[in-house]
């Protein structure tokens, strides 16, 4: 009875938002979106709060924003003050996480299998060639796609490599504390140096140079590295709270 | 028509949320509601023979027919946010498996 009253309402539901959306003028069908009547044209067009002169990858100097990938101009420019909340949101939780798991003394916990002498040694020439590719992904952010959040979580996968390759391996927990802090004050920092240098929280106070080089952007990829750094070391944190236990 | 697709996993994982008595699967539907809400949100911004919304070497002017770079932006706060609170929820699930020797929110309380 209960099953079917949630079927009922769940259905409901999903019809009242189907019918809503069918019957609205303003919502378009799939794949027939205007993107230039859309507040995303000024993001694309860089002339959110400048006038338009053009855009032109390996060409255009010193645009409004500079990260080629237009989402990094969004996540890490435009709405960089957005982004700040959010690696806040994952500080806290991966903090409810250690204060819910975290003990006084911790140990690895007990695994069911026995790793041997080939699995050990295949996943450390592995870990290497996984965190460079993150390092990578994280560095070019502003250039290709990925950036510090899909970086930072292969940084955290390539620790999680070995803990599940070595049933003694432990990270060093402290310093990824100390890393994490250091990435969220540093960001937080070159906020506030914004709003001495120019007018307000988070500007890109520094030389945006051409549209799709590695030294471009500002300070977008050091931000975006800063990022990277952060989200890498919470998510290893968490990983390691989820694998150690209480040592008796 | 296709984005309504994404609507029906969302409901998908309402009834989930509403029917389940189990604290691991409650988490695996709140996150198939999470993942039809992000594809909903991207399928928004989809333009049909739009390219990924990055400045390249072919794509290379504001001319270029992109796709709409915003929702992809907002999902990617939102996934973020859902890692956050998946791992929240599941040390949750592990202290209460520590605590009743159970995942079952019915056989709870009873020792």
């Amino acid at each position: 009875m209960k099953n079917f009253l949630a079927f009922v309402a769940s259905m409901g539901l999903g019809v009242m938002i189907i019918l809503s959306l069918t019957s609205n003028e303003f919502f378009p069908e799939f794949g027939s979106a205007d993107v230039s009547s859309r507040v995303s044209q000024g993001y694309i067009d860089r002339d959110v709060t400048e006038a338009n002169v053009g855009v032109e990858f390996g060409v255009s100097e010193n645009l409004e924003s500079g990260p080629a990938n237009i989402v990094t101009a969004i996540v890490a420019d435009y709405r960089s003050f957005d982004t700040l909340g959010e690696v806040t949101v994952l500080f806290v939780s991966s903090l409810g996480v250690a204060l819910l798991l975290g003990t006084a003394v911790q140990g690895r916990i007990k695994l069911d299998f026995r790793p041997n002498f080939m699995l050990k040694v295949g996943s450390r020439a592995l870990f290497g060639i996984i965190l460079m590719t993150g390092v990578f992904i994280i560095i070019h952010g502003h250039l290709t796609p990925g950036g510090g959040f899909p970086g930072g979580t292969m940084i955290a996968s390539s620790i999680l490599l070995l803990y599940l390759a070595d049933d003694q391996f432990r990270t060093k927990v402290t310093s990824f504390k100390v890393l994490e802090s250091f990435a969220g004050s540093l960001y937080v920092l070159i906020g506030i140096a914004g709003l001495f240098i120019a007018d307000y929280f988070l500007v890109n106070f520094l030389d945006n140079g051409v549209l799709g080089e590695l030294f471009s952007a500002g300070i977008v990829p050091i931000i975006y590295v800063l990022i990277g750094l952060k989200v890498g070391s919470e998510i290893s944190g968490i990983i390691d709270n989820f694998l150690t236990e209480e040592v008796a | 028509m296709i984005q309504f697709a994404a609507i029906i996993l969302m409901m998908l994982g309402l009834y989930g949320l509403l029917t389940q008595r189990n604290v691991i699967k409650i988490i695996i539907s709140l996150n198939v509601l999470e993942i039809g809400l992000n594809l909903f949100i991207i399928s928004v911004g989809y333009v049909d023979g739009g390219i990924a919304p990055i400045f390249t070497g072919v794509a290379s002017t504001n001319a270029v027919n992109f796709v709409d770079p915003l929702p992809q932006a907002l999902v990617l706060t939102a996934i973020v946010i859902g890692v956050g609170t998946t791992a929240l929820g599941l040390a949750l699930a592990k202290n209460i498996y520590q605590k009743y020797g159970t995942f079952e929110l019915d056989e709870m309380g009873e020792e």
